[in-house]
């Protein structure tokens, strides 16, 4: 049993660091647990709390409106460029590296980022949009405005998205667009039944990892809002994304049973959502060699 | 997810497999769109570009200046970044990110680089099933496991060191593994065969045959791991409590508290240690580029 040897490192990991806390975190869940006393069974309240808990209500209601925000936004702008890509012959290397370079800064730079350019009186961005006569909004300190603001501060960090697309459109066949000239259709139909069925694949791998990775968003929001006192009142609300809500439970007030039962909730939920969309996928992406 | 098993193949360097053949045409090229394609790239290249022009430039004005958005500064303050030195121990911080992430890059790579030879070797039963274990845990909210790997950490009395931060990775990963499996199912097998009529033994094939002609793949791993753990916050915040064994982000948040947001307002200094954050990854970013855009690539195919 060679391979045993190669797999042992994984097999042991596996074991100590996910199995084996995926079953310890669910015990967890069904406990009340401060780490200085001894677990102890509590039945199902810590999910029956988790139901009349308004934060966690909150947390949910942000995460979910952010996801919905963030991902479509972040497909769309991410397939724009790529196909502005496309055409740019040599060029495309130094595109390339531009649009990746933001992903390479550390996530608290980002967050800090964030909070400078998009300060409502002396940011960049309001500055910008005053040049074309509209009045920004305060994205840093008025509710409404931080989920949609850091939203847009996600955008910039969308180098790897643009990349994927990128080569998914250079491995669609040639012909197929020559084809479709030839049958006289216009640009648009072209992209909407050529394009967009070719590369369906790229687009719906993006979009489930794009969707779990919101419904996990927790960096930059916790470096702009949380952490210190000073911004702690403002930032309970609006920008209390749910992993944030389950990092507080857990490290800051050592509530490890609820958040055990926090971090069930997020696996479910995570699991129907992504369980949902491959069920859509099946009806539209498209497959090489696949025949219906 | 097995639709292009075994088709992948990373480029050897230094040679990368640019497209340049014509590129797809959806209509004659009309010098309208042409300039307004042109334009449109420029104008993204600007934006994409803009926050990091701003940030190096504002980490060197005097505090007064550093929302004039003015892009070269009026008048430079270089004793910014004597500030942050003085106030933060960044040193430390530069020197403990840089073990942390080399740790967990080194031991990724080669813990992964054993695992995937495992499962594109041998064959063995339920490979598939176990394969397919490996991939599940990619699917794995982190939320689920932190709070026990924590209570492990605490039981052995290293819940406040630095080695929760990359011991996980002498196990391997599962991204990686994927990655790095795609790759050696590539190989011809008849290498390997000749090998064990030589006499070479198992690890000798992994050793002397897999290892030397994966090295593409095996960078790719290196760079991506160094990036994603330069870059993590959450863990840090969890387990480093004494500001000397903080990593650099985790410093940042810290200088951001103390002299940022509700604290001083002393954003030049906020700015200053972004910049010291950032710039490593930058540098590595331009030296290892072409494995960070082939990982990536490659990630997308596997949809």
């Amino acid at each position: 049993m060679a391979a045993f040897g190669f797999l042992s490192p994984w097999i042991v990991g596996f074991v100590v660091f996910t199995a084996g806390p995926i079953i310890y975190s669910l015990y967890l869940a069904f406990t009340n647990y401060d780490i200085i006393n001894e677990p102890e069974l509590i039945g199902t309240e810590n999910f029956q709390e988790m139901m009349g808990d308004p934060r966690v209500r909150r947390a949910l209601w942000n995460t979910f409106v952010f996801a919905v925000m963030k991902v479509p936004l972040t497909m769309a702008t991410a397939l724009a460029l790529a196909m502005l890509l496309l055409r740019v012959g040599r060029a495309v290397g130094f595109f390339r590296t531009v649009f990746y370079l933001p992903v390479m800064t550390p996530a608290v730079a980002v967050g800090i980022l964030f909070l400078l350019l998009f300060n409502g009186d002396f940011g960049i961005v309001n500055r910008a949009l005053a040049l074309v006569g509209i009045d920004g909004p305060n994205w840093t300190t008025d509710g409404p405005w931080v989920k949609p603001g850091l939203a847009l501060m996600a955008l910039w960090a969308l180098g790897g998205t643009v990349i994927i697309y990128l080569a998914a459109l250079n491995n669609v066949p040639q012909d197929l667009y020559e084809a479709a000239a030839i049958d006289g259709a216009s640009p648009w139909k072209q992209f909407r039944h050529v394009t967009l069925p070719m590369i369906s694949g790229a687009l719906f791998f993006t979009f489930i990892i794009q969707t779990i990775a919101a419904f996990q968003t927790f960096d930059e929001a916790y470096t702009a809002f949380f952490g210190n006192r000073a911004t702690a009142a403002f930032s309970s609300d609006a920008a209390l994304f749910y992993v944030i809500y389950l990092f507080q439970q857990a490290f800051q007030f050592f509530h490890m049973g609820y958040a055990s039962a926090l971090a069930w909730l997020l696996f479910v939920i995570i699991m129907i959502v992504t369980a949902i969309q491959v069920r859509l996928s099946n009806r539209f992406v498209y497959y090489e060699g696949q025949t219906r | 997810m097995s639709r292009t098993e075994g088709a992948i193949t990373l480029p050897r360097p230094p040679k990368e497999p640019e497209r340049t053949a014509p590129p797809p045409t959806l209509t004659p090229r009309r010098p309208v769109i042409k300039v307004l394609r042109i334009i449109a790239l420029i104008g993204a290249t600007v934006i994409f570009l803009y926050p990091f022009v701003w940030l190096v430039t504002a980490s060197l004005k005097p505090r007064s200046d550093v929302f004039d958005n003015r892009l070269w500064p009026r008048e430079w303050a270089f004793e910014n970044y004597v500030t942050v030195w003085d106030e933060a121990p960044i040193l430390r911080w530069v020197l403990n990110s840089t073990t942390v992430t080399l740790a967990a890059a080194i031991s990724v790579t080669i813990a992964s680089a054993l695992v995937a030879f495992g499962f594109a070797y041998f064959r063995f039963p339920f490979r598939n099933l176990l394969f397919g274990l490996v991939l599940a845990t990619m699917m794995l909210p982190a939320a689920v496991t932190m709070i026990p790997v924590y209570l492990i950490w605490d039981q052995i009395g290293l819940e406040s060191t630095q080695i929760p931060l990359w011991a996980p990775n002498l196990f391997g990963s599962a991204f990686y593994i994927f990655l790095l499996r795609q790759f050696f199912l590539g190989l011809p097998r008849e290498l390997f065969e000749a090998a064990r009529i030589d006499g070479a033994s198992y690890f000798g094939l992994f050793r002397h045959i897999a290892v030397p002609l994966a090295r593409p793949a095996l960078i790719v791993t290196f760079v991506f791991e160094v990036q994603a753990s330069w870059s993590e916050l959450m863990r840090p915040l969890i387990y480093l409590r004494d500001p000397a064994l903080f990593t650099l982000p985790r410093g940042l948040k810290a200088v951001l508290d103390q002299f940022g947001q509700g604290g001083e307002m002393e954003w030049e200094v906020v700015l200053a240690a972004s910049v010291i954050t950032t710039i490593p990854m930058i540098i590595v970013f331009f030296v290892g580029q072409r494995y960070f855009v082939q990982g990536i690539a490659t990630q997308g195919r596997k949809g």
